[in-house]
């Protein structure tokens, strides 16, 4: 074949700027600004932040909402660093794996005022200037979002078909090249999905991670969250509407510039493709392949990538093995393990001291009778959940077209942060004499309940059409339909739904228990109240008395509940 | 070709004396294989053929350097291979194509990996992909293409770096039969014509028309443990063609080394699983109720009424290996048929299951499976002993565990439970992973 006769892609080209080159150059300009113009707040100083008062007006929002958009992605990429570097980790190494995944089982059901611990560390890293609170401010968008992608990266990385990493190890690719050439690829489409999740994430908390109070220090960095913050503080409903619009637009641009782009691209790595499944489209990404601007950009970084899978050195015809050194054997694993164990007992001694000065022990009996308090509320909310969007979503999920536009609307309501309806509950409250007990639960599950719904939705849409047909040639109606047919159908997907919305739920405890508006506070019993108040007294012993517990709780009924019903749902329900 | 190679060439590769083996969790060992020795010469194609389960794949990995063995030593050109070697290339059953590459991009993959300077690795890649038959293919994706389009890629990523021994695990056993056959044909005719930059191929493979039609001399196999049984050199002249009376011949004659009854006595150490049928030892191969009765009913009509050739069965129930021998063998555990020199003949209980209608069929074969499959009979045995008449699934298993390997276990127990819930001796609850006497109504 003649190197005229390849076909256009395969060519290299001279750079002749077109149609697309005109937009992207725009969009690439565009951001280079943006990100220039958030960062312009980052070297003042602290006094001169709190000189400057939040606006509530529309227009400042604009404003606002870049800075909390680039807080987002900034978290975001370092979600991503986490991501490859603490998974990869866990899943090559055998004896990291015993410490880290446990260790990310843990840090996932840590509510994010927990974190707020940590801030002050990274307060004292720039004293009297803006750039610590900024980190402390990514610091805490980024415990939103990390664990779930780390999650998903480790199992991807766990399940790479033999035959395929055998073919990359016959190859002799370098360890740089097998993690860009077949991990990375591998793992990318599920890692994308839970990256939108993470983005969801880390705007439910946006007020948490921008106003962050702990005792008497208060940082209100500008932000979206912020200013909801003060909306709230002001009882004004108008600006409350705004931060909404705001959100939505900036969800959107997300949207369309960043996930829809991977979502497309990440379809070619899928290795097959289901009949009658169109690819997902985007503009975007059409942009960017037909951009030679981008082209040459991609292509550059591309090479420096290359340039990082050269072998390490010239190999004679048998590469030599290495050999097992002595600390590959048990010899090891004694000592790893024992060094593990001493540090274990170690910080269990630590904690157990820092707790113990402060708090009595009958306090930890009272804190465990508040748990259990919450875990009544999660399991009666994710029930009433479950009745209600089991039914829509597998009237959704049967329907494709409805279920193209249901999709992105839950995936923007299971972004909005509790704090936008605080006003709405507490006058309830206030006005009907409610017992916030009861009618402040619904806010705990206002982010999460859409997990169940977009399982579910998926669940009703992958039964395949054979069954469905199935169903009707057998004359299945009403009741029986959905006993014999639907429900065991989406149940795997169903579970799913319901481990993250459970999650969740004990996660936004902390925001959901205590609720302001102005000056009228209504609180409800509970281990989030609990961690809640220990945040804004400053408590450090309490709030890890209250964060282990509730770790526990989360962990435990995963354990013993969740986990048991995973498997059931996968040996039973799934066909193959 | 093989006549025009001389035999006094170095070898490429030798494999001397190997085993390889899996320490079970009662410190037993499981062997896989054992004591293996062949050699490549340069311009042979050599075939490993053997069931599932006699380690062919296994050996396969260690002569790529992706599983060393336990024992004995696997050399190319002189050099012992520890890890993957640079001139040993692989084709794989799945193909294991990076679905996220293009064509040219997986074929560029194992030259990318070896640093080759781009323009050298385009020119090279279009080369082999040219050669393959992939022209026009250069930027499509994996999934746009084929099973035999994806396997042609499999081929021109192996070809392209230019390795001395290509090693091919069941290469054709995921495609259809007809597109198999083409790209085996032109795989033969690169060969012939001495285009391919390869010095010797290695196929394992269990589909004996296969390995008649492209290797210049077939290895044997044994299962449990795998061993070399016998040698067979093929000298036909290719293009071979399959109806061809001496490829015939030749097929008859592997067909009878794969029915030879296992040669020499178990050794000290190995429990049980060398003689089949003689304890709940035995390693039970899955071959569901439905296709055993059909065999029955196959052999007994016309033209073979009750003695049939087992290559005439395969080809005409389209049957490879991996299913008409399991089935086979099982008839011949069950005592309806016995098998000797390639041939297959009913006994009087084999005949009288092929007239009986379906009750009396269950009765035969309930009486059988009792008799004769001690395993069947010590579960059923266990479940009138107790008085609550059931028995949890992992008391069996952890049983077999004594004798077998975990995935040979999980196996056994899987066709047990068919034959059993078919003959009605047993039933068996997957959700509460229970044996019982009681038949649901």
């Amino acid at each position: 074949m003649r190197v005229d006769r390849l076909p256009i892609a395969v060519l290299r080209e001279r750079y002749v700027p077109g149609r697309w080159d005109v937009l992207a150059f725009i969009l690439v300009v565009a951001f280079f600004i943006y990100c220039a113009e958030a960062a312009r707040g980052l070297t003042g100083s602290l006094e001169h932040l709190e000189a400057t008062p939040i606006s509530l007006s529309p227009w400042a929002l604009i404003g606002y909402a870049a800075r909390t958009g680039l807080r987002m992605l900034i978290a975001l990429g370092f979600s991503l660093l986490f991501t490859f570097t603490y998974a990869t980790l866990a899943a090559k190494s055998r004896r990291a794996e015993v410490l880290l995944v446990p260790l990310l089982d843990f840090l996932q059901s840590v509510p994010i005022l927990s974190f707020s611990i940590v801030t002050l560390f990274f307060l004292q890293l720039t004293p009297g200037r803006v750039a610590g609170a900024e980190m402390a401010a990514i610091f805490l968008i980024f415990t939103s979002q990390a664990w779930n992608m780390a999650f998903s990266f480790y199992h991807s990385l766990r399940s790479i078909p033999d035959e395929m990493s055998e073919a990359a190890r016959n190859f002799q690719f370098s360890p740089w090249m097998r993690f860009w050439r077949l991990e990375v690829p591998f793992a990318m489409p599920p890692l994308i999905w839970n990256m939108m999740m993470s983005m969801s994430g880390g705007w439910f908390f946006v007020v948490a991670s921008e106003a962050m109070s702990i005792g008497n220090t208060t940082l209100t960095l500008p932000g979206v969250g912020s200013y909801i913050a003060l909306a709230n503080d002001q009882r004004n409903y108008g600006a409350i509407g705004w931060a909404v619009v705001a959100m939505f637009v900036v969800i959107l641009i997300f949207d369309q510039l960043l996930f829809r782009p991977l979502i497309a691209s990440a379809d070619w790595f899928r290795l097959e493709q289901e009949a009658g499944q169109t690819a997902d489209q985007s503009w975007a990404l059409t942009m960017m392949r037909r951009s030679r601007l981008i082209g040459l950009i991609g292509r550059a970084f591309a090479k420096m990538l290359r340039a990082g899978m050269k072998p390490a050195g010239a190999s004679g015809p048998v590469a030599a093995a290495r050999l097992p050194s002595r600390w590959d054997g048990p010899l090891g694993d004694y000592a790893w393990y024992g060094a593990l164990l001493l540090i274990g007992l170690l910080a269990l001694w630590r904690t157990a001291t820092f707790v113990h000065g402060d708090v009595p022990v009958g306090e930890i009996g009272r804190v465990v009778l508040l748990g259990f308090i919450t875990l009544v509320r999660v399991a009666v909310l994710i029930a009433l959940a479950s009745l209600i969007w089991v039914p829509i979503g597998v009237w959704v999920g049967t329907r494709p077209r409805v279920a193209s536009i249901v999709q992105p609307v839950a995936q923007f309501l299971a972004a909005f942060p509790t704090n936008l309806f605080f006003g709405f509950v507490v006058s309830a409250v206030v006005l009907f004499h409610l017992t916030p007990d009861i009618w402040l639960s619904p806010l705990m599950i206002l982010g999460t309940q859409w997990y169940i719904l977009f399982n579910v939705i998926v669940g009703a849409s992958a039964i395949s059409p054979d069954l469905r047909n199935a169903g009707k040639n057998l004359g299945l109606r009403g009741w029986l339909w959905w006993k014999r047919l639907a429900l065991p159908a989406i149940f795997p997907f169903y579970v799913t739904g319901a481990i993250t919305a459970a999650g969740g739920s004990w996660n936004a405890s902390v925001a959901a228990e205590v609720v302001s508006w102005g000056r009228e506070t209504v609180t409800a019993h509970g281990l989030g109240a609990y961690i809640h108040a220990a945040t804004d007294a400053a408590d450090f012993q309490r709030i890890v008395l209250g964060t282990v517990v509730l770790s526990v709780f989360v962990v435990t009924v995963n354990r013993i509940f969740w986990r048991p019903l995973y498997a059931r749902a996968e040996r039973k329900y799934r066909m193959s | 070709m093989n006549a025009a190679t001389p035999l006094n060439l170095a070898p490429l590769l030798d494999v001397q004396g190997v085993n390889k083996s899996f320490r079970k969790p009662d410190g037993d060992e499981l062997v896989v294989l054992e004591n293996v020795n062949l050699t490549l010469r340069p311009g042979e194609i050599v075939g490993l053929l053997g069931r599932s389960g006699s380690g062919k794949s296994t050996l396969l990995r260690s002569i790529a350097g992706l599983d060393p063995p336990t024992g004995g030593v696997v050399s190319y050109l002189g050099h012992p291979v520890l890890a993957p070697a640079a001139g040993i290339a692989m084709v794989f059953q799945s193909f294991a194509l990076f679905p996220w590459l293009t064509v040219l991009e997986n074929v560029q993959v194992g030259l990318e990996a070896l640093g080759t300077p781009e323009a050298e690795m385009r020119a090279r890649a279009i080369k082999a992909i040219d050669l393959i038959g992939l022209d026009g293919f250069e930027s499509a994706y994996p999934r746009e293409l084929s099973g035999g389009m994806r396997q042609r890629v499999g081929f021109a990523r192996a070809l392209v770096v230019h390795p001395n021994i290509l090693l091919m695990d069941e290469p054709f056993s995921a495609l259809d039969i007809l597109t198999a056959e083409t790209l085996r044909t032109d795989f033969l005719e690169l060969w012939g014509e001495g285009q391919l930059p390869i010095k010797a191929v290695l196929l394992v493979t269990h589909n004996i028309e296969e390995a008649v039609q492209m290797c210049d001399r077939l290895l044997i196999f044994s299962t449990h443990p795998g061993r070399v049984v016998s040698e067979i050199p093929i000298d036909l002249p290719h293009p071979r063609h399959t109806q061809d009376p001496r490829f015939r011949a030749l097929i008859d004659r592997v067909y009878v080394e794969m029915t030879a009854r296992p040669r020499g006595e178990a050794r000290p150490g190995v429990k049980g699983e060398r003689f089949p049928g003689t304890g709940i030892g035995t390693v039970l191969n899955h071959v569901s109720s439905t296709i055993l009765t059909g065999l029955i009913e196959t052999v007994n009509e016309p033209p073979y009424l009750g003695k049939a050739d087992l290559p005439a069965i395969a080809e005409e129930q389209h049957l490879e290996v991996d299913d008409l021998f399991p089935a086979a063998e099982a008839l011949q555990l069950l005592r309806f048929a016995e098998v000797e020199g390639g041939d297959m003949r009913l006994t009087e209980a084999g005949s009288q299951f092929a007239r009986g209608d379906i009750d009396e069929r269950k009765k035969l074969f309930a009486r059988h499976l009792i008799t004769y499959v001690p395993l069947a009979a010590h579960i059923r045995r266990v479940l009138d002993e107790r008085a609550s008449h059931t028995a949890p699934k992992s008391r069996f298993f952890d049983e077999l565990e004594d004798y077998m390997a975990e995935d040979a276990a999980e196996q056994t127990l899987r066709t047990i439970i068919s034959w059993g819930r078919y003959a009605e001796v047993f039933a068996y609850d997957d959700n509460r992973q229970a044996f019982s006497l009681e038949n649901p109504v």
